[in-house]
């Protein structure tokens, strides 16, 4: 599976230039809000045309402004999940999910329509209304609906973004198991770098209706390209690694990274041998010159200053390399005042939290 | 209670409103929900114009819409003309002359009623269902009719309640003939000409209540039925 995306487009004062490719697996359109994800998502479902640009799924021209070719929406068979569930108030949840697969051609339809209502977890609302169904409900049946409609990409639009953190919390393993158990190539556009990094294979950065980076997952969440506060705030490392050990006691599971060194995580429900990949927010990492003691942090590791960059508001980045990985550091430029860092120097990276994505 | 016991001209009468009535509303209801599609979602040129034309038989004194039938429709007016000659369609002094005339005096209450439910349907549902596969007539059907129910129902009771009482244009168009255009109303109006005709008149006018009553109730009954199905999200 290949997507082709390149559009150009004006609404009103803003301004949309953007291009990008997908070879599969989630591709998240990440950035503030503003900065024309949706735009794009929508260009490329066929709900807006764009002035000029090109969408090609495979070798299927969608749209070629040049060529004048323009599949309309209900011809490209793309899933749409739209931020709030827009189920059809008629309709039973069972109607509503059977509604794509009645339109969706015989050949191309779901072979076992239950695997998804299981997958999702809303096989006991079959017979309810939507509008009796909690938040999290509706957007589940509302990604069961566009699921059953056997899409070949599907389009997510901040499915989560309406919903409080624990209904987050509810949905995020279902797209995971989503993800790696259905196959089906999706972009995904959120604003949360915690979910991108959760989901997300590559992540196209976005800001002012540009794109300003394109990469693997951990590239780009990692950068210094994050542009708003808050996403520099939540911004972090995403490091992959394999299960070492897990003691059953403590609660404590070993992660051997792929660059060499070892973490605990805990409270992980893995099995050693399982790869992980696991979220550091830059945040909550602190740096020491002396290998400090007495310290309840688990998981202190060594390394050198790579590169330090002030954000001008008083904080800075730091970039650890720590074996063959790095880690973000996100601490006040008067500390790096007062400790004497550049780059080279050796330091101790203070972890407090390691999420297991 | 014999004065209760309805004559075979009254019955006639009222069978002919029922009969006129129910054509009128039945005939104009696909053009209304066009006419309200087009006055809701449509862009473009003489859309007020359009809109002033569906609203004049409000506005305009029953007898000036009356006789504005009676020269376009009548058998030497431009389109009467057309359809006796064409189709052998004649509709002046006939009763379906009175049905084109309760259905245009109905007309605009029935857009009316139409377009505001339309305009109250979330276009993200239609959005949403074209991304499902589904093509926009198919979207019409499956979602925004459904969705515009009670609001086409409201209009056509509104239509047919309007049709029972026409009487200005019907009676200036086509005349009030006993068993071919005398409708309720004109029954009524008839017995109030003549000395004695104080009792028929008031059989006639229950029977109206009657059919008012019953016919708001129906319309209540039906709207809360699908409010409860088409609860909005």
């Amino acid at each position: 599976m290949s997507l082709v995306v390149e559009a150009r487009h004006r609404l009103g004062d803003f301004s949309l230039e953007a291009a990008f490719t997908s070879d599969g697996g989630v591709t998240a359109l990440f950035g503030r809000s503003g900065s024309g994800k949706t735009s794009l998502v929508r260009i490329i479902a066929g709900l807006t045309r764009p002035a000029e640009g090109r969408v090609l799924l495979d070798d299927e021209v969608l749209v070629d402004t040049a060529r004048r070719i323009f599949v309309p929406a209900h011809r490209r068979r793309f899933g749409y999940v739209f931020q709030e569930a827009r189920l059809f108030p008629h309709l039973t949840v069972r109607q509503n999910l059977n509604y794509g697969r009645w339109f969706s051609p015989k050949g191309a339809r779901t072979e076992n329509p239950d695997r998804v209502v299981d997958l999702l977890g809303i096989a006991g609302l079959l017979d309810r209304q939507p509008a009796n169904l909690s938040g999290g409900e509706k957007q589940r049946v509302a990604i069961g609906r566009a699921l059953l409609a056997s899409p070949r990409l599907l389009l997510m639009d901040e499915p989560l973004a309406a919903l409080d953190e624990e209904r987050k919390a509810e949905i995020l393993p279902y797209l995971e198991r989503l993800r790696d158990e259905v196959g089906i190539p999706i972009v995904y556009v959120s604003h949360s770098v915690a979910e991108v990094a959760r989901l997300a294979d590559r992540v196209v950065l976005m800001a002012d209706g540009r794109i300003e980076a394109i990469g693997a997952a951990s590239d780009v969440l990692s950068g210094p390209r994050l542009s708003s506060a808050a996403e520099r705030r939540e911004a972090g490392s995403v490091l992959a690694g394999r299960v070492e050990a897990r003691d059953a006691a403590h609660g404590l599971a070993t992660i051997r990274l792929d660059g060499g060194a070892t973490i605990l995580v805990p409270g992980a429900a893995v099995s050693p041998g399982e790869t992980v990949r696991l979220r550091i927010p830059a945040r909550d990492v602190m740096i020491a010159t002396v290998r400090p003691e007495g310290l309840s942090a688990l998981n202190i590791l060594e390394g050198a200053v790579e590169a330090i960059e002030p954000d001008g508001e008083g904080m800075a980045s730091l970039r650890i390399a720590c074996g063959g990985d790095v880690v973000r550091a996100r601490i006040t430029a008067f500390s790096v005042e007062r400790l004497g860092l550049a780059p080279g120097l050796p330091v101790h990276a203070v972890i407090k939290t390691v999420a297991l994505e | 209670m014999d004065w209760l016991a309805l004559s075979n001209e009254e019955w006639t009468a009222i069978r002919l409103s029922l009969r006129v009535s129910a054509v009128a509303v039945l005939v104009s209801l696909p053009l209304g929900i066009l006419v309200a599609l087009a006055l809701a979602r449509g862009r473009f040129w003489g859309k007020s114009l359009l809109n002033g034309l569906v609203h004049l038989p409000l506005i305009l004194p029953p007898v000036v819409t009356g006789f504005l039938l009676l020269i376009l429709f009548g058998r030497r007016g431009p389109i009467g003309s057309v359809l006796d000659e064409w189709f052998g369609i004649v509709l002046s002094f006939r009763w379906t002359g009175a049905a084109l005339a309760c259905g245009v005096m109905g007309f605009p209450l029935m857009v009316r009623s139409i377009r505001l439910s339309i305009e109250a349907v979330d276009r993200k549902l239609e959005e949403a269902a074209g991304t499902l596969g589904a093509s926009p007539p198919w979207v019409f059907l499956t979602v925004t009719l459904p969705l515009i129910l009670p609001g086409v129902l409201a209009g056509m009771i509104l239509a047919f309640a309007k049709a029972m009482g026409e009487f200005g244009a019907t009676i200036t168009f086509v005349s009030n003939i006993p068993g071919e255009t005398q409708t309720l109303s004109a029954a009524i109006y008839t017995f109030t000409q003549v000395p004695g005709g104080d009792t028929g008149a008031m059989r006639l006018t229950l029977v109206a209540i009657a059919i008012s009553m019953v016919a708001l109730i129906a319309s209540e009954a039906l709207a809360q039925r699908l409010g409860r199905k088409v609860h909005l999200e």
